[in-house]
């Protein structure tokens, strides 16, 4: 498992308060509809995003449908 | 002169049959057009243009010049700072052109709450166009929106079938639609979902709206009143009524504002998801008006929450999304109305969100012994249901009658 992922999934734990093993067990899961997470969860993921890998993801680039998976969501960090 | 125009039909928006038999012979070359690969572009604003214009009958003229220069005062200002936000990004103007924007429907809002009567500005669909104007000025702060074409702005800011009461669509989405034209396959397929949207729509809005809304309810009305503001069990009829036909109104519009959209080649997207199914509020907020609360969500709760952990206001993710909810609630309500009614209204579904939270929390926490199974959530239907259907009473403005006789 490369880098960003191991990230995504420790500020997903951090966000939803679980541990890195929940996280790992929602891999290939939607996020959303499952409820694991909220916009309150999206937004803290989003700044944590932010803070630790220094990349600046606008509030309007966030698309539900585009984030909605573990690996989705490293596609669109890789992206930006 | 104005007997031509007073011989004109006043075709207020999906309101009759007849209405349904010249829209869709008026769009009928653009769903030909479309089939073969090509869009009628200059046929299409004629037929918006048309259509608007029959939406205002010929005594409420003053509500079309009205909506005319709503439409250049909004489209001027989305222009400017596009054109400015190519070479600076500041706060203060982005907060005061987000004003300008605001400024018809603040005045729109606040003259009947002053003056007790309507604002000579007020028209159909005033709100709904200025949330796709803001929503596209955020954009354009966020460096989301990289084109930017009059025409194409007004298009979508007056795009016929949604231009009344919605569904709100997002000018990036509305755009990406419309520069392609939907490969026949597609299009077949969105022609049939159009057909199933429009007779259930029929369903909704002429059988079961007409019969709770126009027979039904001014009866529990009457009697409940009869013996205001005591309590009867009219009451609770009124309630369970006007929520059931509140749901199947609005939502039969906007299955019409859909289906019409989807012959036109372009895909609204949708406002309803059966609503009453939801196990909690905030499921229920992903089912009701989703395009009014999708945007509330992303430019309003989204926004406010990313600012205050930004700048560090609030530690406690709880207080701060508690507060974050009853915000968005709060401008939700205002925006209905400023009624004490519909600010009610939006602070009781601000709590019920703060509520759903604190229970989610508690469950996970402390109530992990509680089963889970189809019994338990039918329970969290029914809650969820009544206290849905609670909120609609009160944001039908009946308790104002029934308890003040209507003086607020």
């Amino acid at each position: 498992m490369d880098d960003i992922k191991n990230k995504v999934i420790e500020i997903l734990a951090d966000v939803t308060s679980t541990d890195e093993e929940t996280v790992r067990s929602w891999d290939g899961q939607d996020l959303f509809q499952n409820g694991f997470l909220d916009s309150m969860g999206t937004v803290e993921l989003l700044v944590q995003i932010q803070d630790e890998l220094d990349i600046n993801v606008p509030v309007s680039e966030f698309d539900r449908s585009q984030w909605n998976t573990l690996d989705k969501i490293c596609d669109q960090i890789r992206k930006l | 002169m104005i007997d031509i125009v007073n011989s004109l039909p006043n075709l207020k928006a999906y309101g009759t049959p007849i209405y349904f038999i010249y829209l869709l012979l008026a769009i009928t070359p653009l769903v030909i057009s479309l089939y073969f690969g090509k869009r009628l572009v200059k046929y299409e604003v004629l037929v918006n243009i048309v259509f608007i214009y029959l939406m205002f009958d010929a005594r409420n003229w003053p509500q079309l010049i009205a909506l005319i220069a709503f439409l250049a005062w909004q489209t001027i200002l989305v222009l400017i700072y596009f054109k400015y936000r190519q070479r600076a990004n500041s706060s203060q103007i982005f907060y005061l052109w987000t004003f300008l924007l605001l400024l018809p429907i603040i005045i729109v809002k606040v003259t009947p709450a002053v003056s007790g009567q309507n604002s000579i500005i007020g028209f159909l669909g005033v709100s709904y166009l200025t949330f796709r104007a803001v929503g596209t000025l955020i954009e354009i702060r966020d460096g989301a929106i990289h084109e930017f074409n009059t025409g194409h702005f007004i298009r979508f800011m007056a795009f016929m079938p949604a231009i009344t009461s919605g569904p709100i669509d997002r000018f990036r989405r509305f755009e990406k639609d419309y520069q392609k034209v939907p490969d026949r396959q597609e299009y077949l397929g969105m022609v049939a979902k159009a057909i199933n949207y429009l007779f259930l729509g029929f369903l909704y809005k002429f059988v079961f709206s007409y019969f709770l809304g126009s027979r039904l309810l001014p009866q529990l009305e009457a009697k409940a009143m009869f013996y205001s503001p005591h309590f009867t069990w009219y009451l609770v009829g009124v309630m369970y009524v006007y929520g059931l036909y509140l749901f199947f109104d609005f939502a039969g519009y906007s299955l019409f504002a859909v289906a019409i959209s989807y012959l036109m080649g372009v895909k609204t997207p949708m406002n309803f998801n059966k609503p009453f199914i939801s196990k909690n509020i905030k499921e229920f907020w992903n089912r009701w008006h989703m395009t009014l609360s999708f945007w509330f969500r992303d430019y309003i709760f989204m926004r406010f929450v990313f600012t205050a952990t930004r700048h560090k206001w609030i530690k406690n993710r709880n207080t701060l999304s508690s507060l974050a909810y009853l915000l968005n609630m709060f401008v939700m309500g205002c925006w209905h109305g400023l009624t004490w009614y519909y600010i009610l209204y939006g602070l009781m579904h601000g709590l019920g969100l703060i509520i759903n939270d604190w229970w989610l929390r508690l469950k996970k926490k402390h109530l992990k012994w509680l089963p889970h199974n189809k019994f338990t959530e039918f329970i969290a239907i029914v809650i969820t249901f009544n206290f849905v259907m609670l909120s609609f009473l009160l944001f039908s403005g009946f308790l104002n009658r029934f308890w003040f006789g209507g003086k607020f």
